[in-house]
């Protein structure tokens, strides 16, 4: 345990960036940076293990539980681990209304995975979530920072063609 | 053409950028108001201008303001609702990305006339490019002299913080997301107190929204009359539109507020008419949490008259013949959409977005879901609809944030409008659950 912990840290740069986010607060408000901290981690880890969130945990001086609770609220944060490429594709009902239901059908079928899964290469995971407001750049997915909007099939195709090399 | 106050300048090249947008005029209603303004003068011209708050719920910003408790010695809080997640509605996201610096002209205004020195601007996280964008605007902003410590020499100071949320719909709610940035789960406050009085850290604080806050820079460069000059009485003002669905042209527009909602819908210079060889069924006016209405009620009040875009006109006839301006999300809806479908698609929303604190929305949006699921799957029967009214009815009213009246009125709108879609469902189960299945008997019933 002990061992898996030290391995745990954030990356010089990162560390900085942390610093900052919580210098950013008023004096003991340092929890306030909890969300901001842990969006930092899911950059470097990709997903929130326990022991990513028992290190933002201590850098807050904050109790692991007051993590978890906040980690499990939050749609956007990956409790388990994930493939390279996170898709987050929109169910909504505005992207539905222009075809959202038939493309994600379409990308499921090309994937050959559901929703909260991941392909054997690790390359994707899928996850379904609510409205990105975009909702008249319909239908539309997320990959980490990047927006995907006006989706058809072939844009579908490239899009996994050019994060699949 | 109808006055333009936010997106005037937004198709200038480099609009995003400090140099671009204080050549266009930016920066000058900091300058104004810091150097020849008191913060009370300040809060009398945006009360003056009469703006609603733009979040949805249209509650005046300038009395907002003015409800901001004083006490000695504690601080003061302004935080800016950019958690901007109702369905529909992609406005603040079209206005933080492309021209950034107004709403951090409106933020140091604002954080001035309430005496701020620390000022947020919650971002729905899932909008982590327009953070970096709002970023680094405030550095530019800091750079010239317009933010930190003693600001064009005043004596004031104000730093701007941009915060990410994680996902939640019900931050956009102001006690879950000062709870949130908090660092705690977005559970909202019971009220009162209010957050004017125990806010952000216990301290008085005034949440407002992106659109609401960049109006700011205008009203004091222009003075709050003129703006109240604008639009018609009590809806004064512009106000930013997200146009999505089944229309030629999708995409945000700033209308004088006052345009006649069939003229925004038809008109080229914004929605453009409903898409080819198609014709308009329903409309959603104000995002998914407010009534839909059929065509024949949208355009029209009851008696007949054109219905127009502003908070009274919407709202005409109360939940029978009308609907809300709410946050301006304009979803339309041609005769290819199922109402059923899209009922059950927004119940589902609500169910995953509840919070889980006041039991009448927790469970009542998780029934609602399962039972629309199961008419629009062919499972249900009459009694369901029945049902749906009421378990509806006992959410509204009953809970400690507006997301469980959100979360009944798409549902109890649906069903007064378009009961007899409902019931084709439930009486025509092999016909309904065909793939692009739509009823196709006489609509819109009032």
């Amino acid at each position: 345990m002990t061992e898996t912990q030290n391995t745990v840290e954030f990356t010089p740069e990162r560390l900085k960036i942390a610093q900052e986010m919580i210098d950013r607060y008023p004096a003991e408000r340092q929890k306030s940076a909890l969300l901001p901290l842990l969006h930092l981690a899911q950059e470097q880890w990709g997903w929130l293990s326990p022991e990513v969130m028992d290190y933002v945990g201590r850098m807050l001086d904050i109790q692991a539980i007051e993590v978890y609770e906040v980690a499990t609220f939050y749609t956007m944060f990956h409790l388990d681990p994930v493939g390279k490429h996170v898709i987050e594709y929109c169910r909504t009902g505005p992207c539905c209304l222009m075809g959202g239901e038939e493309i994600y059908d379409y990308l499921k079928q090309k994937l050959g995975i559901q929703a909260g899964e991941t392909t054997a290469d690790q390359k994707f995971t899928l996850k379904e979530v609510e409205c990105l407001a975009a909702c008249g750049m319909g239908p539309v997915f997320q990959i980490r920072e990047q927006y995907y909007m006006n989706l058809t099939r072939d844009k579908v195709d490239e899009i996994i063609a050019e994060l699949s090399r | 053409m109808g006055k333009k106050i936010l997106l005037e300048h937004i198709n200038v090249p480099g609009i995003e950028t400090y140099d671009v947008y204080r050549k266009q005029g930016g920066y000058t209603a900091v300058e104004k108001a810091i150097k020849t303004m008191s913060p009370e003068g300040v809060v009398e011209e945006v009360k003056k201008a009469g703006v609603r708050g733009r979040g949805g719920a249209g509650f005046p910003m300038g009395m907002k303001w003015s409800f901001l408790a004083k006490p000695e010695g504690v601080p003061r809080y302004l935080v800016c609702n950019a958690d901007e997640s109702e369905p529909g509605t992609f406005k603040d996201h079209y206005l933080m990305k492309n021209i950034p610096h107004l709403l951090i002209e409106g933020m140091i205004v604002s954080s001035y006339a309430l005496g701020a020195n620390k000022s947020f601007i919650y971002v729905r996280g899932e909008l982590m490019y327009v953070i970096r964008i709002l970023e680094k605007a405030i550095a530019e902003a800091k750079a010239a002299g317009f933010l930190g410590k003693n600001i064009l020499g005043s004596g004031y100071d104000l730093e701007l913080i941009v915060h990410p949320g994680g996902g939640a719909y019900i931050c956009g709610e102001e006690t879950a997301l000062l709870e949130s940035l908090e660092g705690k789960r977005g559970n909202p406050r019971n009220k009162p107190p209010f957050p004017a009085v125990k806010g952000l850290y216990q301290c008085p604080t005034v949440v407002n929204n992106v659109e609401s806050i960049a109006t700011a820079a205008w009203i004091i460069n222009n003075g709050g009359d003129a703006y109240a000059a604008i639009g018609i009485g009590r809806s004064s003002g512009t106000k930013l539109i997200s146009a999505s669905g089944h229309i030629k042209k999708p995409g945000v527009y700033e209308i004088e507020l006052g345009v006649p909602v069939e003229e925004f819908l038809y008109s080229d210079e914004w929605c453009g008419g409903i898409r080819d060889g198609h014709h308009l069924k329903a409309l959603v006016a104000g995002g998914s949490s407010v009534p839909i209405l059929p065509a024949n009620l949208i355009t029209k009040l009851a008696n007949g008259e054109p219905r127009l875009m502003t908070y009274e006109s919407l709202s005409d006839g109360g939940f029978q013949t009308g609907t809300m301006l709410g946050s301006g999300g304009f979803i339309v809806f041609d005769e290819t959409a199922c109402v059923v479908r899209n009922t059950w698609n927004f119940s589902r929303f609500y169910h995953h977005e509840s919070c889980g604190q006041c039991s009448p929305c927790r469970e009542g949006t998780g029934w609602m879901e399962k039972v629309l699921h199961r008419i629009e799957h062919g499972h249900g029967s009459m009694h369901d609809i029945d049902l749906l009214v009421d378990v509806a009815k006992k959410i509204e009213g009953n809970t400690i944030c507006p997301l469980g009246d959100a979360a009944a009125w798409p549902v109890a709108s649906a069903i007064r409008h378009f009961r007899d879609e409902f019931e084709w469902h439930i009486t025509h189960p092999a016909e309904a659950t065909q793939p692009g299945a739509v009823f196709k008997g006489e609509m819109a019933l009032v």
